[in-house]
């Protein structure tokens, strides 16, 4: 009874079991061959979905309505203008990461500045920019794919102490996410928000302003994970963010994370990040194809949407 | 105040005009444009489009969201041209069971309050998913009825014209005129006294859904009828440019204010913006830059005439 | 009773209805019969229990004891379509149209049995019709958005919509506050109406607090207080001093007055311009904002806090905090534990480079806890386990341990007991004391008269300021309705 208590109390701890057992069923077909590279491959390619799921994160705690659509476009603009202006020297790499860190800011603002001056919900307003950065980022790319410099791709390839570096980053990412959201008073006023605007603005919290500067944090770690993610894959594809868009708010509803706002976790992005790539490879243990996986991985979406209504009543 | 346009009229005016100006920035850019083959040229990609758009601001009117809209036309196309093309019986049977999957998600999402958003996003994987198990390489083949209808010669005017006319009007006549069409807006605009009145708020949203549902049918099957073939992502640009085209149409996230025959015209105006840009010889990288450009200067706009339109009441 | 109809069995009767919500009870065992032909006066002040009564008619709520009759037989399962089978109408204060719909359209939505071909045509006549009658000269269009309409066009369609007839003819119309946004030649239409329709067999339930309105336009008055009728006359018993009297309580505010402080001398601390009177506070003053509920006290905190609290960077010293009313709509973070809730407001001084110290956090909640006696085991708890009052008391405590020196309150004592109220007043005075001001939205007469000064709303707009021995519930009622000299 005890534990029924802490599970529901903790919502994050389904999407790491689920991960746990589509791990061992996976391993289980192989008989234990490769379970060390399983893990390794869940690691790397979780990390990016956690690093662009936090920032998501951020966005829909803060209540109904708010949402990044912007995601993709800007990690595809914040990773081909940053391979474009390193140019595969190694001596660009930080002035690299300025500029699509610069980029995510300059979207975050150009995001909050649609929703606010025109008045639309930030649906929109993000859809819009997100058609603009990735005309921008079309435009820059241009065709070319320009290599990363040799370090950065060694560096996000590799790992240390047999794990990723690219998990480490993320894990960095998540300790940071984990220390505003619990700890900080921006993280109590995202929180107090997200449950009632109303009663966060007459309880003094500045609500512009904090909701700004979480589109701003989506946008930046967006950008960070654009570059990343154009390092580890060997250049700027124009494509490389689409499937982000989804996978984004994927993680963050697996994660527990409640989409009324109000409510979040950040350990629950890593298990669900963990989860819905290691269901991916069973499947392809299995032999079952991509189709299979994509349904599957929106039933679980929609499963998870279904019970975690059932947990509380929500306000209309 | 005596003379009151009705705000239905006013609602269509900016669209309108902007699909107006576009348009004769496209003719005196390309005087060539302006021919049977130019026209159809220019709007051929609209009608699915339209469909599509017709599609989600029938789900926009009981203030939900679909983001599963690209991947389900995706879905509908892939199998206009593998089973419609086929066995034509059982093909319409799944089309028919897809409508009624729309159906049911409406009941779902009202019966347990869900975020249509988050519902519809896990419903977007499921449609791909199927999509990619039936054709899991670009492939098959359009129905000859549905490549017929979509490559007709009308005489005068041209068939993207023609149909975008028809499903201008289609959509007016069930959406703005009909009964049912005033009980979805209604839950859009005040469910409470919809309810009140005694209603069932349930069986509107359902008929909302499914009747989304069938647009979207219509919008896969046109889109195979262009293209001949399919893929499983042929139309997950969709999503999005349904959403705009609703929006620059003059319809609203939430209040149950729709309209498709704005809507059809923002279809139209979404589709001419590429065009526009190619004959202004700008690169057609920006082409998607410039529908996100129009959607924040007619969002702008119409900010402006909200304003003025207040002021002018306050007086 | 009239005697111009031969069977004269009323159109809707309730009998011994009682109704409580929580602690609160709404209604204390009410009886009242309306006959066909005649309109009833409703009167009484903030929480008389005149909305609760037009529920039960309506069909809205269901009494927990007592019964509700019809034609002279008793109805099980009464309901809201029930009550519109009998030809029960109701124009409520809030709007219930559909602004996005065109008039005719909203009329198909109340029509149910509207439906097929043409129906637009039928619902423009009926809409059309009904307006010309009551409304002639009024100028709406079937065809016109509702969203378009001013305020009081609105309101007309809403009346013009109750006494509209498509299939079953209105029997008892319940107008609540029907004329608040219609100028005074279309209130007469209205009115005129009214009568009209009464001669006719119809009757109404008619509730304003223009009260020549009323001792013009109804036959009958019942005056309301606490949940149960305290008065009922023919109108000829009464003038607008006897239904003020009937409305008022027996001096009892007069025994909670606290003496008179003179602050003359303290600085001025907030002042506002609106329409009517200029608002202005002092230092350690308990100012009240009184009048009808509604009628623009609860628009005039929101613009205090609004023009006062950063919206884009936090204030390094907040000069206001806010108490609300409503709790669960901004007040309570329903997900929080209690000691979230309270410390929401005052983090700003527990925060050390932008995390919180939770130690000085929990220290705080602690010793609030003990101030105000909230009841709880842990502060840990979630707040939803707390009852209402207590969860009001978290509220004063989030204000109260702000540094801000004004403190407004949405009438925050709505539904809690007569023992936190108690503990509530006795902090206010001591906070008032060491020179706090507060600005205090009441809609109980016993509040109000804990104030140094009070103003009056009417309609939006100060129309009074009370001072000292001024503040007294006849002054205030005399100020609250309108047209007791009119």
């Amino acid at each position: 009874m005890k534990a029924v208590h802490l599970l529901a109390a903790k919502p994050w701890i389904w999407s790491w079991l689920a991960a746990a057992v589509v791990w061992t069923a996976t391993v289980a077909v192989t008989g234990g061959a490769g379970a060390f590279g399983l893990t390794q491959a869940a690691l790397t390619f979780a990390a990016f979905s956690v690093i662009v799921g936090t920032g998501q994160m951020f966005v829909i705690t803060l209540g109904p309505g708010n949402i990044d659509l912007s995601v993709p476009a800007t990690m595809t603009l914040a990773g081909t203008v940053a391979l474009k202006l390193m140019n595969v020297d190694n001596g660009m790499i930080a002035p690299g990461l300025v500029v699509a860190l610069a980029i995510g800011i300059a979207v975050g603002v150009g995001n909050y500045g649609l929703i606010k001056l025109l008045r639309i919900p930030p649906i929109i307003a993000t859809l819009a920019m997100s058609f603009i950065v990735q005309s921008a980022a079309i435009w820059t790319n241009r065709g070319l794919r320009i290599k990363p410099p040799s370090l950065l791709a060694e560096f996000t390839t590799s790992s240390t102490f047999a794990i990723p570096n690219m998990a480490i980053v993320a894990l960095l990412v998540a300790v940071i996410a984990w220390v505003l959201l619990e700890k900080s008073l921006y993280g109590r006023w995202i929180l107090a928000i997200g449950q009632s605007m109303a009663a966060a603005r007459m309880a003094g919290i500045p609500v512009d302003g904090t909701r700004f500067a979480t589109y701003v944090l989506c946008a930046v770690l967006a950008a960070l994970c654009g570059y990343l993610l154009a390092c580890f894959s060997g250049g700027a594809a124009l494509n490389m963010g689409a499937e982000y868009l989804l996978m984004s708010i994927a993680v963050v509803v697996i994660g527990g994370t409640s989409v009324a706002g109000g409510d979040s976790n950040v350990p629950g992005i890593w298990g669900a990040s963990l989860f819905l790539f290691l269901v991916v490879s069973m499947l392809n243990t299995y032999g079952l194809g991509a189709g299979f996986r994509l349904i599957m991985t929106g039933l679980i979406i929609i499963g998870v949407i279904v019970v975690a209504s059932g947990r509380r009543a929500r306000q209309p | 105040m005596n003379l009151r346009l009705p705000s239905e009229t006013v609602r269509l005016l900016i669209p309108a005009l902007s699909l107006t100006a576009l348009l004769a920035a496209v003719f005196w850019l390309q005087p060539r444009a302006m021919s049977y083959i130019g026209l159809n040229l220019l709007f051929n990609l609209a009608v699915p489009i339209a469909l599509a758009t017709i599609a989600q601001m029938l789900i926009m009117a009981v203030n939900n969201l679909d983001l599963s809209m690209g991947a389900f036309v995706s879905f509908v196309a892939c199998v206009a041209a593998t089973f419609l093309h086929d066995t034509p019986l059982l093909g319409w049977l799944i089309l028919l069971a897809a409508i009624a999957a729309y159906a049911a998600l409406g009941v779902i999402i009202h019966l347990r309050d869900l975020p249509s958003i988050v519902v519809t996003l896990g419903m977007s994987f499921v449609w791909t998913g199927l999509a990619v198990l039936l054709l899991p390489a670009p492939g098959g083949q359009a129905p000859e009825w549905a490549r017929w209808l979509m490559t007709a010669k009308p005489p005068l005017v041209p068939m993207a014209i023609v149909a975008s006319i028809l499903i201008a009007l289609v959509g007016h006549l069930i959406v703005m005129r009909s009964s049912f069409g005033v009980l979805v807006r209604g839950v859009g605009g005040n469910e409470r006294s919809v309810e009140r009145a005694g209603w069932s708020v349930l069986a509107a949203r359902a008929g909302a859904y499914g009747l989304a549902g069938a647009f979207a049918v219509a919008a896969g099957i046109a889109l195979v009828g262009l293209t001949t073939s399919a893929d499983a992502n042929i139309a997950l640009r969709y999503t999005l440019l349904s959403i705009a085209g609703v929006i620059l149409g003059g319809g609203e996230f939430v209040g149950g204010r729709v309209s498709p025959i704005g809507a059809v015209i923002g279809a139209l105006t979404l589709t001419l913006a590429g065009s526009f840009l190619s004959f202004l010889r700008i690169s057609p990288d920006w082409q998607i830059g410039a529908q996100g450009a129009i959607l924040v200067i007619v969002l702008a706009l119409r900010l402006l005439l909200n304003r003025l339109e207040n002021r002018e009441r306050r007086r | 009773m009239t005697h111009k109809t031969a069977p004269a069995h009323p159109i809707i009767e309730v009998e011994d209805a009682r109704i409580s919500f929580g602690a609160v009870r709404a209604l204390d065992g009410v009886s009242l019969a309306i006959m066909p032909g005649e309109c009833v006066g409703l009167v009484g002040h903030n929480g008389a229990g005149k909305s609760t009564i037009v529920n039960v008619i309506n069909g809205g709520l269901t009494p927990d004891t007592g019964r509700v009759a019809s034609n002279g037989g008793a109805l099980e399962r009464y309901g809201i379509n029930v009550a519109r089978a009998h030809g029960v109408r109701c124009v409520f204060q809030e709007l219930s149209l559909c602004p996005n719909l065109t008039v005719a359209e909203n009329v198909r939505i109340m029509h149910r049995n509207l439906g097929g071909a043409g129906w637009r045509g039928r619902a423009r006549r009926i809409i059309g019709e009904s307006l010309d009658r009551i409304f002639p000269d009024h100028g709406i269009d079937g065809d016109e958005t509702v969203g378009t309409l001013s305020i009081a066009e609105r309101q007309m369609v809403e009346i013009a919509m109750a006494f509209s007839d498509a299939g079953t003819p209105p029997r008892l119309v319940i107008l609540d506050e029907p004329t608040s946004s219609l100028d005074a030649s279309l209130a007469r239409q209205m009115l005129t109406h009214v009568r009209r329709f009464v001669e006719a067999g119809g009757a109404v339930i008619f509730i304003s607090h223009i009260l020549h309105e009323i001792l013009a336009t109804a036959d009958r008055i019942i005056v309301m207080k606490d949940g149960r009728i305290v008065a009922e006359r023919p109108a000829g018993g009464f003038d607008a001093n006897s239904l003020f009297e009937a409305m008022g309580s027996v001096a009892k505010g007069a025994a909670a007055r606290r003496q008179n402080r003179d602050l003359a001398a303290a600085p001025i601390v907030l002042r506002q311009t609106g329409s009517g009177l200029p608002f202005t506070a002092r230092e350690g003053e308990i100012v009240g904002l009184a009048g009808l509920s509604g009628h623009g006290q609860t628009e005039m905190l929101l613009k205090l806090h609004a023009l006062r609290s950063g919206n884009w960077r936090p204030r390094r010293d907040p000069a206001v905090a806010f108490v609300a009313g409503d709790r669960r709509l901004n007040g309570i973070f329903e997900l929080w534990s209690i000691l979230k809730n309270l410390s929401v407001a005052s983090l700003g001084d527990l925060t050390r480079h932008g995390l919180v110290d939770e130690k000085a956090e929990e220290a705080r909640a602690e010793s609030w806890k003990a101030r105000i006696e909230i009841r709880t085991q842990s502060m840990a708890n979630p707040v939803l386990s707390l009852s209402g009052g207590n969860q009001q008391k978290v509220l004063f405590a989030r204000a109260l341990s702000t540094r801000a020196p004004v403190v407004l309150m949405d009438d925050p004592m709505r539904g809690v007991d007569v023992g936190t109220k108690q503990e509530v007043y006795r902090i206010i005075r001591s906070e008032a004391e060491a020179g706090r001001t507060f600005v205090w939205y009441s809609t109980e007469m016993e509040e109000v008269c804990l104030c140094d000064r009070v103003y009056v709303f009417r309609e939006g707009a100060i129309v009074a300021e009370l001072d000292g021995d001024e503040v007294s519930e006849k002054n205030i009622l005399a100020a609250s309705f309108q047209g007791a000299a009119a």
